[in-house]
């Protein structure tokens, strides 16, 4: 029997969608982490994580290119993707700690919009600096060296690349898992995010867990960063602007705080956008294009805030004896 | 040389000045009390000890050394642990990993023996490693609290209201809990409301009122004195 909503489109159309919700998904996933770490540790939206993300693709595009750019091939392929993640990585990381050094910590007993102010123009200023102070308005083209090819097995079929961004994010969303949870540093960012007295009174040094903290996110949307580039190729200054938002979104969807939710809110963004969008389509007389997905994922985010205040995966609340 | 002397200290938050002037000290080996009703300044004056709020003026010294305006994380290594009013308890964190938290800043290679201290001290806490300090019960929760503070191995050990919101068979077993670690040499710094109690285990006590010290002696001393009986020991 074939379930309705099959009905407009083959298997392989609805394996398809499902692929590339999952492709972006990962890299919505990926950024989302940050913010959902540092609204836990500061309750602080920090609007220039996007600008994190844009400056991890430019350091992991200055790896592929001061490596031989399009001319890369072979092993050196996966060597010049691991070089420019961890250089992705370090320069997010280095922008977000200097960020929080410049432009949050002054302002921690501040009331709340200043930061937020704070952050919305630290976020202006990068992209602007980029584009205009070092691109002139131009793009630049991540060299494609990624093997193409798909891998399928009957209906399901899948890029290696495609395969590559979903596989690394897990891994990498795995390695940050561990950390939070089972380092020393880990304990500390979530005894902080609880409360920085109590956590002060254990001998932690608060500022550097925040810092941390920063730190992580930052690294994951290096990474992030990088892989969007493979993906998508175009990357400029402003690039950050839309995937923060909608990592941002994604933060919510999964009650902003909590990481598996993050995860979880990036991956059901990323499936919304494509398969959420084409289910829609199926209901007679709607039509939306491909380029309606950011209304898709927005009008889901309204939603959810009306209905679901806390995100659609609430976090877990203890009580208190 | 007292290990912890204050003089002369004053706090407090925005307009409100809390503890005006206070001047006590603890000796090493000593359980010292500090006692007074609510609002009185108690919890100010562990909190300028501890660096979580900075003095307006006056001296804070712990082992010869002035502490004042340092970090709170530099006062712990220096060898202060607190329990604070509330208990603290990281709600979301498991059992074992509050006590790990405990022992932060150490790296010697006995820490593991002191976490086999803590769970012969506080077996209950054995049973429930794994839960988190949220599930725990009131009474847990401050066994929890000290044994965490203690994975510090700290020199000065302040207690603030340890026997607060706990039934009265429980306030007994944190009392007892008490006096064991003082046994084993530990110097306490006690901040009561249940002045009985205090007095009873403290070597000395100090009355403060109003964030000033009105009354200091023994423990027997303040005891037996009329107007501690009539304030804090509910005698008319
Ligand atoms: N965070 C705070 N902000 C403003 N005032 C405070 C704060 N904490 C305590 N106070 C005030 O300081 C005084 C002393 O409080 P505290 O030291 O907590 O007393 P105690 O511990 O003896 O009950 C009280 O008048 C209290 O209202
Ligand atoms: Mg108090």
């Amino acid at each position: 029997m074939t379930p309705l909503f099959l009905a407009h489109g083959s298997a392989e159309f609805w394996s398809d969608q499902t692929v590339n919700g999952l492709t972006t998904g990962s890299i919505y996933a990926l950024v989302a982490l940050g913010y959902t770490m540092v609204y836990g540790i500061l309750q602080l939206i920090n609007f220039a994580h996007g600008e994190v993300f844009m400056v991890g693709a430019f350091a992991g595009y200055g790896v592929l290119v001061a490596l031989g750019g399009e001319d890369i091939s072979g092993v050196m392929v996966l060597v010049a993707i691991i070089l420019a993640l961890a250089a992705a990585g370090a320069a997010s990381a280095v922008t977000a700690a200097t960020i929080e050094r410049v432009a949050y910590r002054p302002l921690r007993n501040a009331p709340r919009l200043a930061p937020l102010i704070s952050a919305i123009g630290v976020s202006i200023f990068l992209s602007h600096l980029v584009d205009d102070g070092f691109l002139d308005g131009k793009s630049k083209f991540y060299p494609q060296i990624f093997p193409t090819g798909d891998l399928s097995a009957g209906p399901l079929s899948i890029s290696y690349l495609q395969l590559f961004l979903i596989g690394s994010s897990l891994v990498m969303m795995a390695g940050l898992y561990w950390v939070v949870q089972r380092t020393r540093t880990g304990k500390a960012i979530r005894a902080v995010s609880e409360s920085r007295e109590n956590a002060a009174l254990m001998g932690i040094d608060v500022d550097r867990m925040i810092v941390a903290t920063f730190v992580l996110g930052a690294i994951m949307a290096g990474f992030g960063g990088v892989l969007y580039g493979l993906f998508l190729s175009s990357i400029r200054g402003s690039m950050g602007f839309l995937p923060g938002v909608k990592a941002f979104t994604a933060a919510v969807l999964g009650g902003i705080g909590s990481i598996p939710g993050a995860v979880v809110g990036g991956f059901f963004l990323g499936l919304t956008e494509s398969v959420g969008r084409e289910l829609l389509n199926e209901i007679p007389g709607v039509n939306l294009p491909n380029e309606w997905k950011d209304v898709v994922a927005f009008a889901l985010l309204v939603v959810v805030l009306i209905f679901r205040p806390t995100g659609i995966f609430r976090q877990r609340e203890t009580k208190r004896a | 040389m007292a290990l912890l002397d204050l003089s002369g200290l004053v706090a407090g938050y925005g307009g409100i000045t809390a503890i005006k002037g206070i001047s006590l000290e603890v000796d090493p080996g000593e359980v010292v009390t500090l006692i007074g009703s609510n609002g009185a300044g108690k919890s100010t004056t562990l909190r300028a000890i501890s660096g979580l709020i900075r003095p307006r003026a006056g001296r804070i010294t712990f082992a010869g050394k002035a502490i004042s305006g340092m970090k709170p994380h530099d006062i712990v290594s220096l060898g202060i642990s607190q329990v604070p009013e509330g208990r603290g308890i990281f709600s979301r964190l498991t059992v074992a990993e509050n006590l790990a938290l405990g022992a932060f800043q150490r790296h010697d290679g006995e820490v593991h023996a002191d976490l086999d201290r803590t769970f012969r001290l506080f077996p209950r806490l054995k049973e429930r490693e794994n839960q988190l300090g949220g599930t725990l019960s009131g009474g847990e929760q401050q066994m929890l609290a000290i044994g965490r503070a203690l994975m510090a191995r700290p020199k000065l050990l302040l207690l603030d209201e340890p026997s607060m919101g706990l039934s009265p068979v429980l306030v007994e077993t944190i009392f007892a809990t008490i006096a064991e670690i003082r046994r084993e040499g530990a110097t306490i710094l006690l901040v009561e409301q249940n002045a009985a109690m205090a007095l009873e285990i403290a070597d000395r006590a100090y009355v403060i009122e109003s964030g000033v010290i009105t009354l200091q002696g023994t423990g027997a001393a303040l005891a037996q004195d009329d107007s501690v009986r009539r304030a804090y020991l509910g005698e008319v």
